[in-house]
This record gives structure tokens, sequence and C-alpha cells, in this order.
């Protein structure tokens, strides 16, 4: 049975398109949707447009992979910089595993994340690849 | 608010106990405390529960009162607190206020988790439902990757290496090799944890606290009652607790846990005492990393020397400040809602001086530190043999 509206609507717009928050207030952004800004506790919270691009602050290499994931990997995994400060967590894609690093430039790239089971609805949202392999 | 104290403990064998059931578990662990406190259960006016996922691993909610009805406390109030691995953390936390308040004279409050009834890769999904499921583990981060995006920013800010973070887990096997309970009671090498196989890394398995069954109990009372039950109660001297972002990217700086050290400011100052005077600490050592930046994070040491205190062997059973002496998360065993409890369990052994082999010498005050998630919750204790 498929439920009647899908979780993944909620967020699919967020996902899709990488929107943040931002505290009109104090100018504190987040991922994903904030009604209250974290840091000064404002309600005056707008939507915005995060930057595609940014850098590699850490990242693993997952090998013992979640149910979801199975034979998936190994995956790299990351917490992405953006350009603006704000930082998220994303897979890297199109990237060996011995050439991830930290610092390393990395853009948005829009991807299949997952599917809920074999004929169930198929998630998408951000991943993030060298900006090097663009060629 | 009065004095409040520990007069039974009790805790099941950690490990994989394909023949119990969660309940059995629990039951095994209280009968156990209330023998110790000499106590009949209907002394017992309110039981404090810490449990993350019985519904994701074994398929039951409600777990207050399906204890409670099992250990016959009928119409007692029964409470399951929830906050990931810090749950019975948590959990002792609320059992200690409602003494402290003088709502009840006596309170059970312990944790059980049943997780190896599902899959390896099942319990690392559920593991992620400690962080943010929409912008964390939706993408595939899983917990111990969490922690290794931890360990290797603090490679780069401070130099830590993979054999210091080895070291933790030797220390930790060794200290378990003495630990009857333990999950595993066998100690294991630097070569050995490096040459282990990787899980997210720079992590290796034998850098992850690992899969368990088991329960920890203990009953607390007023301290004008302590004496009535026990010869040797350990008195709660100080707490902290706080939380912080969900996501640990949210996080200013992901190498320091600002839960702990908010945490660990509020208990010390209640406490009245500073990190030099802890005798023995149960540390939360899910991964080996964790138990470093503790360190730091409690004022054991300066930020960034987490992996110098280890080298030099300064947590050592008998070391400046003796750590994990239980074996930890990482060799005791970590089943994740009974693992705050487990730690005062110990706890309260070191300071009767009842711990056995591992014994920490002339323990005078110890440490309970039990974080949820990425370091989302963090609940700290500390205790005395002698009252405030």
């Amino acid at each position: 049975m498929m439920p009647k509206s899908p979780r993944i609507w909620q967020l699919a717009e967020r996902r899709y398109r990488l929107l943040g928050s931002k505290c009109t207030l104090c100018g504190k952004t987040s991922i994903g949707p904030r009604s209250v800004c974290p840091a000064c506790g404002s309600e005056k919270v707008e939507t915005i447009q995060l930057p595609s691009t940014g850098t590699v602050y850490s990242y693993t290499v997952v090998h013992s992979l979640p149910a979801e994931k199975d034979g998936y990997g190994p995956y790299i995994m990351a917490i992405v910089e953006l350009e603006d400060g704000i930082k998220l967590t994303a897979e890297i894609v199109d990237c060996d595993p011995e050439d991830v690093k930290i610092g390393m430039p990395v853009e948005l790239a829009f991807r299949l994340i997952g599917q809920e089971s074999e004929h169930g609805i198929i998630y998408y949202g951000y991943k993030f690849r060298p900006i090097m392999s663009r060629t | 608010m009065r004095e409040v104290a520990v007069v039974g403990v009790g805790m099941t064998k950690f490990g994989e106990r394909w023949d119990k059931q969660l309940r059995d578990l629990f039951v095994e662990a209280a009968n156990e405390a209330l023998k110790d406190a000499n106590m009949e259960r209907n002394e017992i006016q309110a039981l404090y529960v810490g449990n993350f996922s019985a519904g994701s691993f074994v398929g039951q909610e409600h777990v207050g009162p399906l204890l409670a009805d099992y250990l016959s406390l009928k119409y007692k109030p029964a409470f399951r607190v929830e906050s990931a691995c810090a749950s019975s953390g948590m959990a002792f936390n609320l059992a200690y206020m409602a003494v402290a308040s003088g709502m009840y004279d006596i309170v059970m409050v312990g944790g059980v988790e049943k997780m190896t009834d599902i899959s390896a890769p099942e319990a690392t999904s559920v593991y992620a439902k400690a962080m943010d499921a929409e912008w964390e583990s939706f993408f595939g981060l899983t917990l111990p990757a969490a922690f290794a995006l931890i360990a290797r920013r603090h490679f780069v800010q401070y130099g830590t290496k993979p054999e210091q973070l080895a070291m933790v887990s030797v220390k930790n096997h060794r200290n378990a090799a003495k630990n009857p309970l333990a999950q595993f009671q066998f100690e294991v090498t630097v070569e050995r944890v490096l040459a282990s196989p990787i899980v997210a890394d720079p992590l290796h398995v034998l850098d992850c606290s690992p899969i368990t069954d088991g329960a920890a109990v203990a009953i607390l009372c007023s301290a004008e009652l302590a004496k009535k039950y026990t010869d040797t109660p350990v008195y709660v001297l100080g707490f902290g607790i706080a939380s912080d972002t969900i996501a640990l990217h949210d996080r200013s700086d992901i190498t320091t846990l600002g839960a702990v050290v908010e945490a660990s400011r509020q208990a010390y100052k209640m406490a009245g005492i500073e990190p030099k005077n802890i005798d023995v600490a149960e540390l939360h050592d899910s991964f080996t990393i964790t138990e470093i930046i503790s360190y730091e994070d409690l004022g054991f040491c300066e930020k960034g020397k987490g992996g110098l205190m280890i080298q030099e062997g300064e947590t050592e059973i008998g070391g400046r400040i003796s750590v994990n002496p239980s074996g930890g998360l990482k060799a005791r065993g970590n089943p994740i809602g009974a693992t705050g409890v487990a730690q005062v369990v110990e706890i309260v052994q070191q300071l009767r001086g009842t711990a056995g082999k591992r014994q920490v010498p002339g323990a005078e005050i110890g440490m309970t530190q039990n974080i949820g998630g990425t370091g989302s919750t963090c609940a700290i204790h500390i205790f005395g043999r002698q009252r405030r």
C-alpha cells in the first residue's frame, strides 16, 4: 500500500533546488526549512537560494552500509562547506575514494538518492562532485 | 532539592543474548538491583526506563508499562525515555529529579536494548535515526560515518593519529578482559585494531562499539533513607544536561562537542569540584575518537591533546584519571538504551570498592558521561562516597 502522500514530497523542492533559510534579523543561514532562527530565536525567517558550489570540509568512505544502501558502496560521504559558509551533508560522486581531499572544490549534482522499495517512490536530491570533473 | 543516593545496582551479561527477550533482560537486571539493595519490589514508587528503539529492534513500543508489568510494579508510574545512546543517562536524571524534589522516596531507573534480532545493516539504519533523518541519514550518512568525519577533522586540526585512536580500543579491551559481564573479554593490539576491516575510514571495526543485548538497573533513594538499605551508599554530587544541534554539519567546529562542554561545566559547578578531582570516569566511547574528544571537552586535558593523553597512559586504571575501567562501550558493549545506567553501575561498584580486578585504587569521586547521537544530547553525573 502506498501512503496517501509520500513523505518525500514535503521536502522535495528544498532538496531539488538546494533552498535554505535565512534570518532577516541576524542573518544566520541554515539548510532546510526553519520557522524559528536557531541562532537568535527570531520568527522572521525567509527562504533563500543557497550557492551550488563549495569545498569539502570533512569526508569519509563508508564501507559498512546501512540496509537501504545494500550493494551500493563503498561510497564517499562528506560535509561540504558552501561558498557562503553554510555546511551540509552530502555524498561525493564522480570521484574515486583515493582522490577526495579536504578543501577540494565541489559543485551540486542532481541525482537519484534511493527508492522506497522495488516499485516504490524514487527519491531524488543533491549530491556533490568535483568541479574538476566537468570537462 | 534534597540529596539522592544509589543503593542498589544490577546488570546482565552484555553480548549476544540469543536466548533472551528485551523484557527478560530488564527483569534480570532489576531483580539483581533489588537484591543488591535488600529491598522488596513493592517499595519502588516509580520506574524510569531508557530505551532507544525497541520499536525498530523488536517491534515493541510502550516499554514502560511492559517492564513494570513484568516486574509486578502494579499501577506504578512507568516512564520510557528516549535520547538515542543517552537514553538511560537522561532517564537517570529524571529519576534523580523525582527523588531530589521530594515527590518520591525510592525509584528504579534502568535501560535496556535488544539489538541482535535484526541484521547488522538493519542495525546501522536504526542507529542512523539518532541523527537528522531528513538532512543527514537520508543522504547516506551513518553514525560511524559521522564520527569518522569528526575524526578526520581532528587529525587535520590537531595532528591526532589512527594509532592513538587504536590505543583507546586497546585500553578498553584490556579493562573489559577483567570484567565478567563485558561483551569482549579479550585483549587487542594497536596492530590488530588497524588491521581490522574499515567501517567508515579512518574508523575500523575495532574503533567502534558493538551491537549488544543487555540491561542495567539502579535503585535511587533519598540520602536520609540510604543507610537503611546499604552500608555503602553512593551519592549523586552533581549533574549537567545539555543538547546541541541534531545535525553535525550545523556546528561551527565538529571536533568539539558543545553539549559535553556545557553539561560538564554545570556538573562541576554543582558538585563543587574540578576535573582534576575525578578519580574514575565512565566516558562515552561509542567510537575511539569520541573518548579522545571527550577528554578534551571535559577538561581532562587541553583541546587537541586527547591523543597524547591516551598515548601517555594517563587514563589507564590507576592513571591520572582512570577512564572506562569497565571496558567502556567499546568492549563492555553498547546496548544503546542501557549504556547510561551501565556506566552508573560501574561507577557505583568502583566507589564501593567492589570492582574486583579492575578496581581503581582509592576511588572517591566518579563521573558518568553519556552522549546521544553525534553529541546532540549529553548527560553527565558526578558521584561520591561522601555526601556533599
